[in-house]
């Protein structure tokens, strides 16, 4: 089934902030060079953490796997480039609490030398879907959109969930992002290869991609590959630039009319979502059999000197990567990582940019000022208004501060996205959406309490329930012998034994009652 | 290189309260001008009296529960209190009464409650109907229109009569004011008269009573630009405006002789003022988009209800108190479908 008029649908709330595009769009600066050092955070995707499989002083070369990941959930990690393996040890990652967590530390070597690729599958289409699905977990693909969840997870839909709709996100809604913008301006073609790989992979209908109408040149260079590519049932479709466009739930719904269900995943729509640069790594994945190693960064904001799009490999420092964009201007004020909206600021920039890495935005004090004191809730509806997944935020707020989790679960807290649009209309200036990742945590917390608490109960129970059947066995054992030793005495008449100990045993007792007798006499005598 | 740190969103927000409640003012500027010209300096004189008021006692209750003082006085919120209040009142009613309702306003209703955003009754109704209760001579003492008046005040006659200082020798009370048109309406319909023979009294005009609806339409241009500003919804006075013209057009069918035009309810009185700037009050108003519907459209109705059988002629003030307590309960039965909900409708 085809959809009809795709793009004809509109998501609730919204809104509308100056893009900040023109900032870095269309500029390409060319590649990052290696530095000496790389860190590699073993996690740098949703699911499980990757576990190294390389030792400390081994030598390794580009494109070999260096963590892999036995959980369903996960996606390996390859080194960028060739060089040697100075330690595995916790270092500072880009995380919005400023953690440190396990990384791998290459010395790079400036060889650059490959090392041994799995085979170019051009006749993928021959091939059966599964063996693409693991090339794309080989190669370590994770939505580049910023969500960094793995691709091969989101693409295994599973035969009872028969896939409609394959849509391709090129919204790219956040302020001052360019990336996107660009690899569909410049590199259309590398965009549709992949979209022809995933159409194959989870044999949907139809592919709608979505691009929001601020970016004119990347929807014409779309439309060509296109057109050029003679895939049929594959749509560039424009869409109104409004935040959160991007938003999954939000140009699925846009596309093709559909709402994922509250805690669903698109696939039970009968739609996946995937992002126009996770597209284009798969076609690397597949047609030359390159894992992920760099991706496109926009580098942007008041704060840098020369900004625009730099490919980065994944490892080098943020410092580094904004040097490469002409270094801070006198303005810089906030590192931001991720766009102004759903991004967070870093403390340092010296970290290593990642496979969510979309945008480092170096904020003047103009755009990115200090938050006021925030005011008392008027409640205005403002947020309300603004919220796209139709959520009262203002009831959400007020539960959150109370702590009362049961009542935002009752709001429905976890149908949020986190968009940020509550926030940013908000009068009081009240940072809601802080409020809402707090009462998640605590929430998760709690359930974990609750599930350990539960387990704990559980296994006591078990364990009483467990001894008392082992009481009440030991006690029917027992009753068991006892009744089969009477019936035996009844039946074989008086036991010559017992009752020869039974004889013996009067005996000793009447003896000792004698002497007692004898022993009280001479006391009361004396 | 180091940076400081918060959470998203980043940069300048839009909104603040400030801009909010000065927009609420500026937009109320129009209906005050109609006010004076129609009614008097009394009307001017009452609104600085009560700003005054306001702003000291928010200052010092502010001071008493050491709280910062400055940014709740700047948020305007207390001003636009006053002002609403202020020109719901008499327009040569004594100063104390003016300033003992602000009082009332700023200390009972608003901050014993917990302040801007945690009362649940809106601050200058419930003032206004404290006064109306305690001195409802006074409260009902209006002046007519300047093309009816025949001893129109000037700007210190008017001070002197505010501040006790009595009137010009001449003139008595009764001579310089009369009922408000709402009131002449009910005490002449109580005689018995129908609304044609009303209708004969030169205090009506094309669609309301004169002078009144004037000010009506100035302030519906204001509430036009808070709509325009989306400071306030479409909703609640939408839904306000349908109640009371929907239930007197009922009756007005049914008996024009002795239910008034459902336009006169519309023009005369506080209706167009308390649609748009009264019963949007945020704080105290339903939230959710249905609830708005509902809240609105129960205080139309309210309003008619009281209006035709009730013990005040106006009503505007009752209705939308009575409403302020149901509110909570209307927004818990009308939350909005959550996006990714089945099942329910689409709103
Ligand atoms: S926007 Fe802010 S002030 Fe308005 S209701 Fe929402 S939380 Fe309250
Ligand atoms: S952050 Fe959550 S509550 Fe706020 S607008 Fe976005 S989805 Fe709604």
């Amino acid at each position: 089934m085809i959809t009809h008029k795709p793009g004809s649908w509109d998501f609730h709330g919204g809104i509308h902030r100056p893009d900040k595009k023109s900032v870095s769009a269309g500029k390409f600066l060319g590649k990052v060079p290696l530095p000496e050092i790389l860190v590699l955070p073993l996690q740098q995707h949703i699911g499980a953490m990757a576990e190294a499989i390389v030792e400390v002083g081994e030598r390794v070369l580009k494109g070999q796997t260096i963590a892999r990941v036995s959980e369903y959930i996960g996606a390996p990690i390859h080194a960028p480039t060739s060089g040697t393996v100075v330690c595995i040890e916790e270092r500072p990652v880009p995380h919005p609490s400023g953690l440190s967590a396990p990384c791998i530390v290459l010395q790079t070597d400036g060889k650059d030398e490959w090392g041994e690729l799995p085979e170019p599958l051009p006749y993928f289409d021959d091939m059966d879907p599964s063996l693409l699905r693991e090339r794309i977990r080989w190669a370590g693909i994770v939505g580049l959109g910023g969500a960094a969840f793995p691709t091969s997870v989101k693409v295994n839909h599973g035969p009872d969930r028969p896939i409609q709709t394959l849509v391709i996100n090129g919204a790219e809604c956040e302020p001052y992002i360019t990336c996107d913008d660009l690899l569909m301006r410049e590199q259309a073609d590398r965009v549709v290869e992949g979209i022809k790989v995933l159409l194959y992979v989870v044999d949907a209908d139809e592919c709608l991609i979505g691009i929001e109408d601020n970016k004119p040149e990347a929807i014409a260079a779309m439309r060509e590959a296109v057109a050029e590519s003679g895939l049929k049932d594959v749509q560039v479709v424009q869409v109104p630039t409004r935040y959160p466009m991007g938003g999954e739930k939000q140009l699925i719904k846009v596309l093709t009319g559909k709402e994922v269900p509250s805690h669903g995943i698109p696939s039970e729509i009968g739609v996946i979502c995937v992002n126009v640069a996770t597209a284009a790594a798969v076609t690397d994945a597949v047609m030359a059999g390159r894992p992920l190693l760099s991706r496109l960064v926009t580098v942007t904001g008041e704060g840098v000197n020369n900004p625009g799009n730099l490919e980065v490999p994944f490892g080098v420092f943020m410092s580094d990567v904004i040097a490469q964009a002409g270094g801070y201007s006198e303005r810089a004020y906030k590192l931001i990582l991720g766009g102004p909206m759903m991004g967070f600021s870093l403390g340092d920039d010296e970290l290593p940019v990642t496979k969510g890495s979309n945008c480092l935005l170096v904020a003047s004090r103009a755009e990115a000022p200090d938050p006021d004191k925030a005011m008392p809730c008027i409640r205005c509806g403002k947020c309300m208004d603004a919220c796209p997944a139709q959520l009262l935020p203002q009831q959400l707020y007020w539960y959150a501060k109370a702590r009362d989790f049961d009542k935002t679960q009752e709001y429905n807290l976890f149908d949020c996205i986190e968009c940020g649009c509550c926030s940013w209309v908000c009068p009081s200036h009240i940072p809601l959406v802080q409020y809402y990742r707090f009462a998640k945590t605590e929430t998760w917390a709690m359930e974990k309490e609750k599930r350990q608490a539960e387990d704990a109960r559980r296994r006591h129970e078990a364990r009483v329930e467990r001894l008392e059947r082992l009481e009440r066995e030991r006690k029917a054992r027992l009753r068991q012998k006892k009744e089969a030793l009477e019936k035996k005495t009844a039946a074989g008449g008086a036991n010559p034994r017992k009752a020869a100990v039974e004889a013996a045993m009067k005996r000793v007792a009447e003896k000792k009652a004698r002497q007692a007798q004898a022993e009280k006499n001479t006391e009361e005598s004396s | 290189m180091k940076f400081p740190v918060h959470t998203s969103p980043y940069g300048g927000l839009p909104n603040n309260v400030t801009r909010v409640m000065g927009e609420v003012l500026l937009a109320l500027v129009p209906g005050i001008i109609a006010l004076v010209y129609y009614f008097g300096w009394g009307v001017l004189i009452n609104i600085v009296i009560a700003v005054i008021t306001a702003l000291a006692a928010e200052a010092g209750i502010l001071r008493l529960r050491k709280r910062p003082v400055k940014p709740s006085l700047t948020d305007l919120s207390a001003t636009v209190t006053a002002v609403l209040l202020a020109i719901a009142l008499p327009p040569l009613l004594p100063w104390w009464m003016t300033i003992l309702g602000v009082l009332f306003a700023i200390v009972m209703v608003k901050h014993l409650y917990g302040g801007l955003g945690y009362n649940p009754f809106n601050p200058a109704m419930a003032a206004y109907v404290l006064l109306l209760v305690s001195f409802p001579v006074a409260m009902t003492q209006w002046l007519p229109p300047q093309m009816l008046n025949e001893h129109p005040l000037t700007f210190t006659q008017t001070l002197a009569a505010i501040f006790g200082g009595g009137l010009p020798h001449d003139l008595t009370w009764d001579a310089i004011t009369s009922a408000t048109p709402l009131d002449a309406m009910r005490e002449q319909l109580k005689m018995n008269k129908t609304i044609s023979e009303i209708a004969q009294n030169p205090m009506w005009g094309d669609f309301g009573a004169r002078g009144w609806e004037w000010v009506g339409n100035w302030f519906l241009l204001g509430g036009l630009f808070l709509l325009w500003r989306r400071i306030i919804t479409w909703h609640i006075p939408f839904a306000m405006i349908a109640g009371l013209l929907l239930s007197s057009g009922l009756f007005w069918l049914f008996d024009a002789e002795s239910m008034p035009f459902p336009g006169f309810h519309l023009f005369s009185g506080g209706m167009i003022l308390g649609a748009f700037f009264i019963a949007t009050d945020p704080v105290t108003a339903s939230t959710t988009p249905k609830g708005r519907l509902i809240y609105g459209f129960l205080i139309g109705v309210t309003v008619f209800i009281i209006r035709s059988w009730g013990g005040y002629p106006d009503a505007v003030a009752f209705a939308v108190l009575l409403m302020n307590m149901a509110a909570p309960t209307i927004d818990y039965y009308t939350q909005p479908r959550v996006f990714g909900f089945r099942g329910k409708d689409n709103a």
